[in-house]
C-alpha cells in the first residue's frame, strides 16, 4: 500500500556555482542564477510504502507523519533563505533535485518501521515541473 | 532521480480506420468519428532519469523545453493530426498512437544525456496514456 501526504514550505534560493562565473552560472541555470536570489512556494508529495496494520487499518499514523515531515523540513525551510540558513545549501547548489535529496536525507531515518519505509519524494519545482527521488538505493 | 515536465498542445483529429466500413467505425468510435473532426488540449508529461550532474539537475530545464517544443510541439499544436501530420495519414490519430509518435519524436531527437523513460498523454482529465521504456 502507498501513502501519500502533501506539503509545503516557501522559501528563496540562488542556483550558482561558486567555481563558475556568473555567464556559466546562467548559461546552466537561467534566471535561478540571478545572485540576489527569488523565492518559490516549493510543493512536495511524501509517497511511504508498507503494510496496512490489521489492528489500528493504516499504513502509518497520519498525525506522526505529518509531525515528521514539520519538524524535518517545514519548520528549518520554511520562509528560510536555503543557502544562507539550511544547510547543506551554503555548499551543495539548492536545484530542486538536490532539495528532493535533502527532504530524503532528513525523513528516510524518521520514517523506517518494521511494517513501513519512505519510498518516494516529489518536488515541484512549478506546477508543471517535478522531480522525484526514490533515495540512494532506487533504480532511479 | 526522474524529473517530469509538463506540456500542452491542442489540436484536432477524426478517429476512422481505414479497414472498417463507416457502419463499423460510427459504432466503434462513435462521436470520434465525426466526419469533420473535433479537437482536444493535449496534456504532456515527459519524464527523464539520471543521476544530477555536477550543476546538480538531472536536466537543464532550457534544454529540455527546447528540445520537447522542437521535437514535438511545434509539428503538432494547432494542427489537424490527420491531414497535417504524415504519421497520421494511414495510422488512426487515437490517443495511443499519438503516444508511440510522440515517442519517436523525442527519440528521434534526443541529446540529453538524461535517458528518457516516459510519455504521458491525457486526451481530457479523464483518459491517460503512458509509454515506459522497457514495459
Amino acid at each position: 500500500m502507498l501513502l501519500t501526504r502533501k506539503a509545503e514550505f516557501s522559501a528563496s534560493h540562488v542556483c550558482a556555482r561558486p567555481d563558475w562565473t556568473r555567464e556559466q552560472n546562467e548559461a546552466v541555470y537561467g534566471n535561478n542564477a540571478n545572485p540576489n536570489g527569488h523565492g518559490h512556494n516549493y510543493l512536495f508529495e511524501v509517497t511511504l510504502e508498507g503494510e496496512t496494520d490489521p489492528v489500528t487499518g493504516m499504513v502509518f499514523d497520519l498525525r506522526e507523519l505529518k509531525d515528521i515531515i514539520n519538524n524535518e523540513v517545514v519548520e528549518p525551510m520554511d520562509h528560510r533563505h536555503l543557502n544562507l540558513e539550511v544547510p547543506p545549501f551554503d555548499h551543495v547548489v539548492p536545484t530542486t533535485e538536490n532539495i528532493a535529496i535533502e527532504i530524503w536525507r532528513r525523513l528516510d531515518p524518521k520514517l523506517r518501521r518494521p511494517h513501513a519505509r519512505l519510498k518516494n519524494v516529489r518536488v515541484f519545482e512549478a506546477s508543471d515541473l517535478f522531480v522525484d527521488y526514490g533515495g540512494p538505493d532506487a533504480t532511479h | 532521480m526522474q524529473l517530469t515536465s509538463r506540456f500542452r498542445f491542442s489540436a484536432a483529429h477524426r478517429l476512422d480506420a481505414v479497414e472498417l466500413t463507416p457502419v463499423q467505425n460510427r459504432e466503434l468510435y462513435g462521436k470520434c468519428n465525426n466526419p469533420h473532426g473535433h479537437g482536444h488540449d493535449y496534456v504532456l508529461d515527459v519524464t527523464v532519469e539520471g543521476p544530477p550532474d555536477v550543476s546538480g539537475l538531472v536536466a537543464r530545464r532550457a534544454a529540455l523545453d527546447t528540445l520537447v517544443r522542437e521535437a514535438v510541439i511545434q509539428k503538432l499544436d494547432h494542427r489537424f493530426l490527420n491531414k497535417d501530420v504524415a504519421e497520421f495519414a494511414s495510422a488512426v490519430p487515437t490517443t495511443e498512437n499519438l503516444a508511440t509518435v510522440i515517442r519517436d519524436y523525442l527519440k528521434a531527437a534526443w541529446t540529453l544525456p538524461a535517458k528518457l523513460v516516459r510519455v504521458t498523454i491525457a486526451e481530457t482529465d479523464r483518459n491517460t496514456f503512458v509509454w515506459e521504456a522497457g514495459k
